[in-house]
């Protein structure tokens, strides 16, 4: 049984208590996309600039939700930060990859390797043991959810 | 409240298998009833004896066992009859699940006595089962919906309901919410929709189980609810309705068992109430929910209504004395006003938390929205933890639920 330490780890709290990133940008020129998680009523708002290069310029993290979907997007917010939406999408591939390889094994399947891109996660490594309590998965990947449909429609 | 005597508790808990089990090496806390309620022993062997020795695909069948099914389903319609006091059988239609009930009477009744303009009034406390049938048909035939508001402490406010009333057909209310656990004034709401001459529909998953009911004294048309809040088995539901409406009211589901004969050029329906239920009927569902109704009416239903009465207040004084202004209780401050449903905000937590770390301690509440999302953004939340206690709870229940919340403060301390 996994404890709450696994999902509960220090640095989450600390995203949860101080929230990088936290408020709003004008928009326009700003986009502005929201995300919900239906089974529990959480909510988020990214606000995302982009320059010419599709580098993310500024970002600011908005709603409301528990310590999980909070902390992950605050995480979120730092990684993706002054990064192309390129490298974005391939830490948000490595970051869901980290979410899912349980989804994949849960039932007792013995889970397929899975490939992961060669991308650092840092801080947002902490979220790994969200995988063991499959009901919060959904929490995590709220934020990055968003951002990537907030992205596909800034570009589209 | 009327004196009754006080359940036998420890003797209640022993008849349900489930709340002997542990989790995380921890004697369950089971508070999440409103939800669904476990299973009495009674229960579990009514079905696995249907199963085992009864077996047979009902009404139809010559031999011996096909009869003894089907008698057995009959019966299992008469106890629910009786334990809501209904004036005939044919009045008693199983459907899936109160979610279905709701639907049948919509799509039914709806869809053949409302057109554009005609006005159907809710409340803002609905469930979204009571909610989301009238939006289909608002898309539909363009009904109007209007809304009961509410009080601050969660009651439905009632000053302007002869306004909201005028010129109404139908008047679709809960009879205790399933977020706030108020007990909603039922006859004067039944008796102000019977003045302007509309109907009304009785929303009673969360009063059925709790409280005894006898249909005919609600003044209500409709009422629906389920099995399994009230210890009986998922996948059984009840839909009680007025003789005369039901018999007035086309088909919902065609099939087998509504008919009385198929043509190639049309059918005319079966009598009441198998007119609505199409298709061979959850027979081991619907013998549990008649062993679950004898099982709640032989521990009394008025003794089960004081014994959560004292456990709401109970819960009510533990909560607001141990944690002041940490903790929000939503709805009504009187025990009188509400049964045993707490929706509660601890210390700006999200629910999640506090469900996620209760849980370590065995604690079993429900986070999210309650399937009550306008209520929700009337209280101007996502989402609330909520308790919920029953037949079986105790007050120690209650204090791991306060243990619980210590110690779910502690943990997010900051």
């Amino acid at each position: 049984m996994p404890g709450l330490e696994d999902l509960y780890r220090e640095i989450i709290l600390d995203h949860y208590r101080n929230p990088r990133n936290r408020g709003e940008l004008e928009s326009p020129p700003a986009h502005r996309v929201e995300g919900f998680n239906p089974l529990c009523g959480d909510e988020i708002v990214v606000y995302l600039e982009l320059d010419e290069d599709h580098r993310i310029t500024d970002i600011r993290i908005g709603g409301q939700g528990c310590s999980i979907s909070q902390s992950s997007a605050s995480m979120m917010s730092a990684a993706v930060k002054g990064r192309t939406v390129d490298e974005v999408s391939d830490l948000t591939r490595a970051f869901k990859a980290m979410m899912s390889i349980h989804e994949s094994s849960l039932g007792g399947e013995t889970a397929e390797p899975v490939e992961l891109p060669e991308i650092k996660l840092g801080d947002l490594e902490a979220l790994r043991g969200v995988v063991k309590f499959p009901v919060r998965i959904k929490c995590a990947t709220l934020a990055w959810n968003t951002l990537a449909q907030g992205i596909d429609e800034a570009l589209a | 409240m009327a004196m009754t005597t006080p359940l036998d508790v420890e003797s209640i808990r022993a008849d349900f298998p489930l709340l002997a089990r542990s989790v995380h090496d921890t004697p369950i806390v089971y508070l999440d009833s409103a939800a669904t309620s476990q299973k009495p022993t009674a229960v579990l062997d009514a079905m696995d004896s249907y199963y085992r020795t009864v077996n047979a695909n009902v009404h139809r069948g010559v031999y011996y066992i096909a009869e003894q099914a089907t008698n057995e389903l009959e019966a299992a319609r008469e106890k629910v009859r009786r334990f809501i006091n209904a004036a005939s059988v044919s009045e008693v239609i199983f459907t899936k699940n109160a979610t279905e009930s709701l639907n049948l009477i919509v799509q039914s009744w709806g869809r053949s006595n409302l057109a554009a303009g005609d006005v159907v009034v809710l409340s803002h406390m609905e469930h979204h089962a009571n909610i989301v049938p009238w939006h289909m048909l608002v898309a539909e035939r363009g009904i109007e919906l209007r809304w009961i508001p509410l009080t601050a402490d969660g009651q439905l406010d009632l000053t302007g309901l002869n306004s909201l009333l005028e010129g109404a057909k139908v008047l679709s209310v809960t009879a205790m919410s399933n977020v706030l656990g108020t007990l909603n004034p039922v006859r004067q709401l039944t008796d102000a929709a019977r003045a302007v001459g509309a109907i009304s529909i009785i929303d009673g998953c969360q009063s059925v189980p709790h409280t005894a009911t006898d249909v005919q004294a609600l003044g209500a048309d409709f009422v629906a609810f389920s099995g399994h809040k009230l210890c009986g088995p998922t996948g059984i539901g009840v839909l009680w309705g007025r003789e005369d409406l039901l018999a007035a009211m086309p088909p919902f589901i065609g099939g087998g068992e509504m008919i009385r004969d198929v043509r190639l050029d049309g059918f005319t329906c079966n009598d009441l109430p198998w007119k609505f239920e199409a298709g061979t009927p959850a027979i081991a569902e619907i013998i549990g929910l008649g062993a679950a109704v004898d099982y709640l009416t032989a521990v009394g239903m008025d003794a089960i209504r004081a014994h959560e009465h004292m456990l709401t207040e109970y819960t009510l004084r533990t909560l607001n004395d141990r944690f002041g202004d940490d903790i929000t209780i939503h709805g009504p401050a009187d025990p009188e006003l509400r049964g045993g449903v707490f929706s509660f905000a601890f210390k700006d937590l999200h629910p999640h938390d506090i469900s996620q770390i209760l849980d370590q301690h065995a604690v079993c509440v429900r986070a999210g929205h309650h399937c009550a999302k306008p209520l929700m953004k009337l209280m101007g939340v996502g989402a609330t933890a909520r308790a919920s206690v029953y037949l079986y709870n105790t007050t120690a229940d209650i204090d791991a639920l306060a243990e619980g919340l210590d110690a779910t403060g502690a943990f997010f301390a900051f």
